[in-house]
């Protein structure tokens, strides 16, 4: 089948990858790319382990075909921390056990991070419905919600 | 907020540092299931029954077989009979569960396998096998299963458990039974009895990481396994069973694994990836779609549960009827042993009838989910407790205190209690703000408890003191919830040495003795005690080579601190660093294993007070305030002790207020998606506000019962008490939806 | 003397019988002498059960020592999440 060269860059870098039509944007960054750290749930946009930022949006990467995201700016979980630092949002959720199982934890991190870019000082309401569409099903969301606020003090301190 | 009845001074054990592998996991490093790629690796796809029942007539896999790229496509005869084997009944289950043989149970069943060198290329494959069915009529609940002259999933299934046996075959796999007492007179001496019939729903597991394994054969008969699961050894033992080969030619290794909640504790994947691979000669990589974990995993069994209880005028609990009914799904195995010594254990009733039925049915196998039985059975009882409080007036945690389990009680089960904690929670609920909080218009609140035996079995640990002197903890126990840190701070408070010094890792079935699965809430208590077994042993070798070093007898040298003492102090001391550096001159590198079947399993009690909203217009329940205390015994890490009681609440706020299986009448389910199969996210809920109970176990080192599964347990009587608190409505069937509370609210101002 | 109590499950075995007396020193000897006494009843006690010995439950005890004056019940294992 015909694949075709697809440009982008990926957490600040120009990668080229090869994708069938049909592949997903999810499975051309684990597969190609090698980029394993966002996951695949559901396959049908429901869990946002996938979520990547596309272009600054926050996007389930399963929902994408991969030559859609031609020219296209990435971030992945990968890409969060800068040069060994982690993001402010990495650190809280150790600190505060923001996971168990950790499948979830990159999609969360890539929704929360896209929250705190546009709404530094969110609510706890506001915080709530921008991770709907990231499902847990170890910590109850509580643990997750605390990060994300902390996180949101320690930015606006910074 | 914790109580505590002894301040036991540890500097490790209850602090909450980073956890050892969440670094790896913030920044997308960690290697779940999915996540492994080998070189040639080929992908699978698993080709899955349309129809709920039905018998194989042929399956035709030429055309697969001819496809470009396609290089092995497998049915169930690629598998050894069992049955002419003579093999277990339960392994036979196994082997036909992971692929079918002449006929299919339910939708989803496998039929056949095939691996090419695409994705897009396997899906294709997978299409073009050919099955021809024999549609044969279906039963998909108890009341069907059990009705007479249904249809027979096994033919053979003769009921175990009722004396005589009975001389026809029926779905009713077997009976329970618990009896103490006179139940005529218990009920007479009732002031009051309550009787309710409850419906429950097969729910799922509802892990976010789908099933996924990689198999690498090699052509000596070997194979490698890397799959996500809750116990590799068990699948280990599972997949060579299905394969009928020696466990030994099998290694697996468990990827950090994406939830479980009992549900990977059975293989699916495993021995069709390793025969895939055989018959490819390369490895292949099969992970689950979501609608096929929901089709053809887990789930727990839906239920149908009658209750009748009578109390006094005082409080005190008379009697109890308990009559339940487990959907097993297709093959024998439902919760239902479990249910029926839970469901009224966690009180002292001194006449009571409890009887259970393990019932088949053309769904999938159920799967272990989370104390299983008990949630179903506790949705029961609870509710009905909440009646009997009601009719006489009484507050309900009161009544739960008037007959709560103690230690020295003849528990329902058989046995006496030892030291529990059930009390303690109940008053740490009743001493809450929360408890007496304000409501607002439309709200109402309700309380629930819940029972947990909790678990022991084999675990095995090493630790090796390395040249510098840190430490490297081995276990066998695949960590789904923290468990890493809680043997990271059990090993740092036994050494002495700092948290930040000991790296557990979990090792792959040829580096660690054999373990047990991570399930029944055992992994803290029983590797626990494993790795503070060995811990004990390596500090009794680094006495004995502190004396060599100081030309003393063994008894002159104390561990403190991470060091050697001498007694009297007459030698500087020897840290762990420097007795580490010379090891080789005292006897060689220091390393000890330790193995074991646990003993002092610790049972765990949990009481929930929960507030709802219910909108009248819409029938919608919002959960408005929750407060769940738990006996921890000792929280060995606080922060994930937490996390295991406010994960639990969280499913059963799903299970309680929108989880089902939902079936057509041909038997296919309806919603296997996360969009129509609705788990909870985090705008529907509140913070789930946590008070740790410690109320050591004494037969542990460090007083540990087990915090994994109880939370769940009273979540689902909690909110259906808070809704009829509310509305004055009793719902008896979950989940509780918008639909049915507005048909209970009509129905009452009819 | 170990105080052995049968649940209403494996009364099928003992006609009906709840509790009996038993001397064994350990628990492979007492389910040995249990199925001296009411036949088949050993290899049900030794295939699918757990038995708790003075409140405490194990599994595979069959060489647990039971003490004089022991309470023993035998319970059904269990499978856990």
């Amino acid at each position: 089948m015909a694949r075709t060269h697809i440009t982008t860059v990926i957490n600040g870098d120009e990668v080229d990858f090869l994708a069938e039509d049909s592949t997903s944007l999810l499975n051309a960054l684990r597969d190609e790319v090698g980029l394993t750290g966002a996951k695949e749930g559901c396959g049908t946009g429901d869990c946002g382990a996938c979520s990547i930022l596309l272009d600054e949006r926050v996007t389930c990467s399963c929902l994408v075909f991969a030559p859609e995201a031609n020219g296209a700016n990435i971030l992945t979980v990968e890409g969060l921390a800068d040069a060994g630092e982690l993001h402010p949002l990495q650190q809280c959720f150790l600190e505060g056990a923001a996971l168990q199982c950790g499948i979830c934890t990159p999609g969360f991190l890539i929704a929360a991070k896209a929250l705190l870019d546009k709404n530094p000082d969110p609510t706890e309401t506001e915080i709530r419905y921008a991770l709907a569409g990231n499902l847990c099903r170890c910590t109850g969301y509580d643990k997750i919600v605390r990060a994300v606020q902390e996180a949101a003090m320690q930015m606006r301190e910074q | 907020m914790a109580i505590t009845e002894e301040n036991p001074g540890y500097k490790w054990v209850g602090t909450r540092p980073i956890r050892p592998d969440g670094l790896d996991k913030v920044t997308g490093k960690a290697q779940f299931g999915a996540d492994l790629t080998l070189p040639g690796m080929l992908f699978g796809k698993v080709v899955r029954s349309p129809h709920a029942h039905a018998r194989i007539l042929s399956i035709d896999t030429s055309a697969a077989e001819s496809m470009l790229g396609v290089k092995a496509v497998i049915t169930g005869s690629d598998f050894p009979d069992l049955v002419a084997n003579g093999a277990h009944p339960m392994a036979i289950d196994v082997s036909h569960n992971a692929i079918a043989r002449d006929k299919v149970l339910y939708e989803g069943h496998v039929v056949a396998a095939v691996a090419a060198t695409t994705r897009e290329l396997a899906e294709a494959a997978a299409k073009a096998v050919e099955v021809s069915y024999e549609v044969l009529p279906h039963v998909l609940t108890v009341d069907e299963a059990m009705a007479d002259n249904a249809p027979l999933l096994h033919e053979g299934m003769i009921t175990k458990g009722v004396d005589p046996a009975p001389d026809q075959p029926s779905n009713i796999a077997s009976r329970i039974v618990h009896e103490r007492g006179d139940l005529e007179q218990g009920f007479g001496e009732a002031e009051v009895v309550v009787e309710r019939e409850f419906t429950t729903k097969p729910v799922h597991q509802g892990y976010i990481e789908p099933h996924a394994a990689v198999a690498d054969a090699n052509s000596d008969g070997r194979a490698n396994i890397w799959c996500s699961s809750q116990g590799h050894f068990q699948m280990r033992a599972d997949t060579a069973s299905v394969l009928g080969v020696s466990q030994g030619t099998l290694k697996v290794t468990a990827a950090e694994i994406g939830g479980g909640f009992g549900g990977k504790t059975v293989i699916y994947l495993e021995p069709i990836a390793v025969r895939l691979s055989q018959r490819a000669g390369r490895p292949v990589k099969l992970v689950m779609d979501r609608d096929e974990v929901f089709r053809a995993t887990g789930p727990t069994s839906g239920t149908r549960i009658k209750v009748k209880m009578g109390v006094s005028n005082d409080g005190k609990l008379t009697a109890a009827e308990v009559w339940m009914a487990f959907e097993a799904g297709a093959y024998a195995g439902s919760p239902v042993g479990a249910a029926g010594m839970t469901v009224i254990a966690a009180y002292d009733i001194p006449h009571f009838l409890v009887e259970g039925y393990d019932v088949v049915c053309n769904k999938p196998r159920v799967a272990a989910y989370r104390a299983p039985g008990a949630p179903m059975a506790a949705f029961a009882v609870e509710s009905v407790l909440d009646e009997l409080a009601r009719s006489i007036g009484m507050d309900p945690i009161d009544l739960r205190l008037a007959n709560a389990a103690v230690e020295g009680t003849q528990a329902s089960y058989g046995p006496k209690f030892p030291r529990i904690g059930f009390v303690e929670t109940l008053e740490a609920i009743k001493e809450h703000p929360n408890y007496t909080a304000e409501l607002g218009p439309n709200q109402g609140r309700g309380v629930a408890a819940g029972f947990w035996f909790n678990a022991g079995m084999n675990s095995s640990a090493t630790v090796h003191i390395n040249e510098n002197g840190t430490a490297t903890v081995v276990t066998g126990s695949p960590d789904i919830g923290g468990s890493r840190q809680s043997m990271a701070l059990m090993a740092a408070e036994e050494l002495g040495i700092p948290y930040e010094s000991i790296k557990p890792v979990v090792a792959d079935t040829e580096t660690v003795g054999f373990t047990d699965v991570t399930g029944g809430s055992r992994v803290t208590l029983a590797t626990g005690a494993a790795v503070v077994d060995a811990c004990r042993i390596v500090i009794e070798d680094l006495r004995a080579r502190a004396a060599k070093t100081w030309d003393v007898e063994v008894d002159q040298v104390e561990w403190v601190d991470g060091q050697a003492q001498h007694v009297d102090g007459s030698q500087p001391p020897l840290s762990l660093d420097a007795l580490a550096a010379k090891s080789g001159r005292t006897g060689g590198p220091i390393s000890a294993n330790a193995s074991l079947n646990a003993r002092g399993v610790g049972a765990a009690f949990s009481t929930q007070v929960c507030d709802v909203e219910v909108d009248p217009e819409t029938g919608v329940t919002r959960v408005v305030r929750y407060l769940t205390a738990q006996d921890a015994g000792r929280a060995i890490s606080p922060d994930y002790v937490e996390g295991q009681m406010q994960g639990g609440v969280v499913q059963g706020i799903g299970w309680g207020l929108n989880e089902e299986y939902v079936h057509d009448q041909n038997g296919n389910m309806e919603n296997p998606s996360f969009l129509d199969y609705r788990m909870p996210v985090a705008s529907d809920l509140p913070m789930i506000e946590c008070c740790i109970v410690e109320v050591p176990n004494p037969a542990h080192p460090y007083g540990v019962r087990g915090v994994g599964e109880v939370g769940i347990v009273p979540p689902m009587a909690a909110l259906g008490n808070a809704i009829k608190d509310a509305t004055g409505v009793r719902l008896t069937d979950l989940p509780m939806t918008p639909i049915k509370v507005l048909e209970a609210l009509n129905e009452q101002s009819d | 003397m170990a105080q052995v109590h049968f649940s209403a499950g494996l009364r099928e075995f003992t006609g009906g019988v709840s509790q009996v007396q038993v001397e064994a020193s350990n628990v492979r000897r007492l389910v040995a002498a249990l199925d001296d006494m009411f036949p088949g009843i050993g290899e049900r006690l030794s295939e699918g059960s757990s038995v708790a010995i003075d409140g405490e439950i194990l599994t595979d005890a069959e060489f647990e020592s039971v003490p004089d004056q022991a309470e023993v019940h035998f319970l059904d294992i269990l499978q856990g999440g």
